[in-house]
């Protein structure tokens, strides 16, 4: 490895959000026409340390190389000038324009200098030439609609206009989370191609097959730490997966005792074509059950359809043994399968309105008649549930917008308690709160299943899921992969093989 | 946080009465006429109709959506009750048939937007053209005379007890029963929350599209009554009535505090908003200033006011 220069380079970047430490002194290094993969679970910091050398993030310390001089961008702009592109897991063209346009926007060719009259015809010979030597010409044409093209198309184009920046060192993430068999192939093509022209490729993905048929190196990042850089001819599966866990579990979860009972819910055949299929799942009384999965699995749409919130194509739903029907939130409630959103600034809070009025929203039924509301019990009852979840706050006047993000979070479960479910579905009950704040709401989780609430978790944050499920289910690619019980769902890396599709 | 926020809220609707009390104090002082039973008498009957109409209109922006038909409606009810009454039909009849029409307009509005998915601006932009023609059409562009004298009380009359006039009436009651739909039913809260996040509120079970059909339907019923008033107060059915009424309802609104984008406001502060517009274009009259600077002055209205709004707002956070 000696001897040879890197094209890119970034030592000790560190890098923390409002005093959560999101990279802790990771590094990275990329050789001319190598491709190296970044692995690490959610939330390790992969997308954070790109954002980082790309200079949509500052960093608060550590050095970026680019050709062996320092660089410090200010923005993706600098970057991209510089050399260095990135490709987003969200693209983001602009639909109505031709490809061509979209390529060479911002610096198209102008028929006269200086005269904002743009030579179409020299924008759409350029990328003919760039499209014929990706071999692409004949799925797409230049005076092509961006909006005509499919997603493996558009990502394509992406690609395209980082080359045709002369970009040094193009950055992939997640590449391939969307492409089919196909046009996976068709994309390895021209990242072959790509690299017998020098370019450096910084490849994200959570997929071991792919890794190991493109990659030269991996790196592995564990909670913002780097944790070492391999070459993938010398790896194992094994010894990636276990770089990404780590072998020390974090303690510290309080133990759920509750005696479980009968099958509160059970879910048969959900189906969304696209999105999940055949999706099977039962929860008992007392009992936690977690969801297990990476980003993308499936795990929110199989919840949020089964509120009724998102659309189901076809699937039953059993509450204590009886069929019921879900056709809208509101019929969950009634049959009392609550769900805490991940999203709270989308789906869980009126942010511009007061606590109370959040946490009455969904429980007007104990409150009013009539459609009029007795304000009096209404501020009894929620009073109560905010200072029950011990919701930091002057008043429940006060604008739920105004709370931190742990306190929204309180609020949250405060509306959903206040509900008395049954079934209890939060998504991502921690993300983004501080240990404190976590603490309190794992008391809870625990305490409410003694009461004999069913608990569905979803979460990606691997020690949570293993200190707080009785059973574990996986799912991956819209299916479940695997269900694990007892000492079996202690297994990280077991968890792990099944959320990447294995077996 | 929450005291200074609360002292914001407090500063912005006083400062709204204040504005009502400095306009009072001088005209007093400047015109010999303005205080008088009579002047008052007739600013009331003045903003009875943009009261009405600006009560429907808060509840519609306070979803986040907006209502530009209720000029039409006005349009549509003055020459349908016009047509009815000049063939002798009974008068409460030719409400009811004006009402279920309205009722169907706010339903169409309500359909195309909530349940089709148009943006409130064009499907209620469409609507308002069409209601146009259609009263255009229906009247072959000609008036109706009315003449039907138990009718004619709607725009006319007076109560029997201290001699207010009957929109004077209708504005009162309209105004208390959207103050009580909006502070103390559960309709009212899904009104606030729709606008403040429809999402969220969908997932909290709350029939989102129902709702959203509902304040269209209260907008075009409130346009309905103002169509009503006016087609008796000018003692006929006029297919151009109501032309860019809508305008003075939404001004009337956002001075009022409403954010246009929803889930903020509040009827005290639309009534405020409705009162200010009908005190200065009276002052303004009585001034005899010239009616194309009386525009200007209400454009700056509004943006003074919502100028305001926005630094009270800002200096919250």
């Amino acid at each position: 490895m000696e001897g040879e220069k890197y094209v890119l380079e970034a030592t000790g970047i560190s890098k923390s959000f409002s005093g959560v430490t999101v990279l802790d002194g990771a590094e990275l290094s990329i050789k001319p026409g190598e491709l190296h993969a970044l692995m690490g679970e959610n939330g390790a910091g992969k997308s954070t340390l790109m954002k980082v050398v790309m200079g949509i993030y500052t960093r608060d310390a550590g050095r970026v190389f680019l050709d062996g001089q320092e660089v410090e961008f200010k923005s993706a702009r600098e970057a991209l000038d510089a050399g260095i592109s990135m490709i987003h897991q969200e693209l983001s063209p602009i639909p109505e324009m031709t490809v061509a346009e979209n390529v060479f926007l911002g610096r198209e060719q102008k028929l006269i200098k200086g005269l904002p009259f743009v030579d179409k015809k020299e924008l759409n010979r350029r990328t003919e030439e760039l499209l014929k030597e990706y071999s692409l010409s004949e799925f797409i044409r230049p005076n092509m609609k961006m909006k005509d093209l499919n997603i493996a198309q558009t990502q394509m184009m992406e690609i395209i206009k980082a080359v045709s920046y002369n970009s040094k060192v193009i950055i992939m993430d997640e590449p391939t989370s969307s492409l089919s068999e196909k046009e996976t192939e068709i994309l390895f093509g021209i990242i072959d191609n790509l690299k017998k022209k020098k370019v450096g490729i910084i490849y994200i993905s959570h997929r071991m097959e792919e890794v190991f048929e493109l990659a030269d190196r991996v790196s592995i990042l564990r909670d913002g730490k780097f944790i070492g850089c391999v070459k993938v001819a010398e790896a194992s599966r094994e010894q990636l997966i276990n770089m990404m866990v780590g072998r020390d579990l974090e303690g510290g979860y309080p133990q759920n005792t509750a005696t479980k009972g009968e099958v509160v819910l059970e879910i048969k055949n959900f189906t969304r074509h696209g999105v999940f299929e055949g999706v099977n799942l039962k929860v008992r009384a007392g009992e936690i059950l977690g969801m297990a999965g990476l980003v993308g699995a499936g795990r929110s749409e199989v919840m949020r359809a089964l509120v009724g919130y998102d659309p189901l194509d076809s699937g039953e739903v059993y509450l204590d043994g009886k069929q019921i029907s879900i056709k809208h939130p509101q019929d969950a409630i009634r049959h009392h399968i609550i769900i805490a959103s991940e999203d709270r600034k989308a789906l869980g809070l009126v942010l511009c309105r007061s606590i109370k009025e959040n946490i009455a929203l969904q429980n007007f039924d104990q409150f009013s008649t009539a459609g009029f509301i007795q304000k009096l019990q209404e501020k009894r009852s929620c009073e109560e549930y905010a200072k029950k979840m011990a919701t930091k706050m002057n008043g429940i006047a006060d604008e739920a917008g105004s709370l931190s993000g742990g306190n929204q979070q309180k609020v949250v479960l405060a509306k959903c308690l206040l509900s008395h479910p049954k079934v209890l579905i939060m998504d991502e009950p921690t993300r983004g709160i501080d240990v404190g704040a976590k603490a309190s709401i794992y008391r809870n989780m625990v305490e409410l299943a003694n009461q004999g609430m069913a608990i569905i978790m979803i979460s990606s944050e691997m020690p949570e899921l293993i200190g707080m499920s009785d059973r574990i289910m996986v799912m991956s690619g819209g299916r479940i992969t695997g269900e694990l019980e007892g000492q079996e769902a202690k297994s990280q890396q077991t968890i792990l093989k099944l959320a990447l599709g294995g077996q | 946080m929450t005291e200074k926020k609360d002292m914001g809220k407090i500063l912005r609707q006083f400062g709204l009465l204040f504005v009502v009390l400095i306009i009072i104090v001088v005209m007093s002082f400047l015109s010999p006429v303005f205080m008088t039973q009579k002047n008052i008498i007739n600013i009331l009957r003045q903003i009875s109709m943009n009261g009405i109409l600006a009560v429907g209109m808060t509840f519609v922006i306070l979803t986040g959506g907006i209502d530009l038909s209720v000029g039409s409606v006005v349009g549509i009810t003055g020459v349908i009750c016009g047509s009815f009454l000049e063939r002798g039909m009974a008068w409460p009849l030719v409400c009811l048939i004006a009402l279920v029409m309205a009722l169907l307009c706010g339903f169409i509005n309500g359909y195309l937007i909530s349940y089709v998915g148009f943006q409130p601006f064009i499907a209620t932009l469409s609507t308002m053209t069409i209601g146009r023609g259609f009263a255009l059409a229906y009247s072959n562009g000609k008036p109706y005379m009315i003449k039907d004298p138990s009718f004619l009380v709607f725009g006319q009359g007076y109560t029997p007890l201290f001699h207010i006039p009957v929109p004077v009436v209708l504005l009162v009651l309209v105004c208390i029963l959207g103050l009580v739909i909006l502070n103390t039913t559960s309709f009212g809260r899904y009104v606030y929350a729709i606008g403040g996040n429809k999402n969220a509120a969908k997932l909290s079970g709350v029939r989102t599209q129902r709702i959203e059909m509902m304040v269209y339907i209260i907008s075009s019923i409130c346009a309905c009554v103002v169509g009503m008033i006016l087609a008796a107060r000018i003692s006929s059915g006029q297919p151009t009535a109501g032309e860019s009424y809508e305008m003075d309802a939404i001004a009337a609104t956002a001075i009022g505090g409403t954010s246009m984008s929803g889930g903020i406001g509040s009827l005290t502060g639309t009534v405020l908003g409705f009162v200010i517009i009908g005190l200065l274009s009276n002052s303004m009259n009585l001034m005899n200033i010239n009616s194309f600077y009386q525009q200007i002055v209400k454009g700056l209205l509004i943006i003074v006011a919502v100028f305001l709004d926005m630094r009270t707002k800002g200096s919250k956070n």
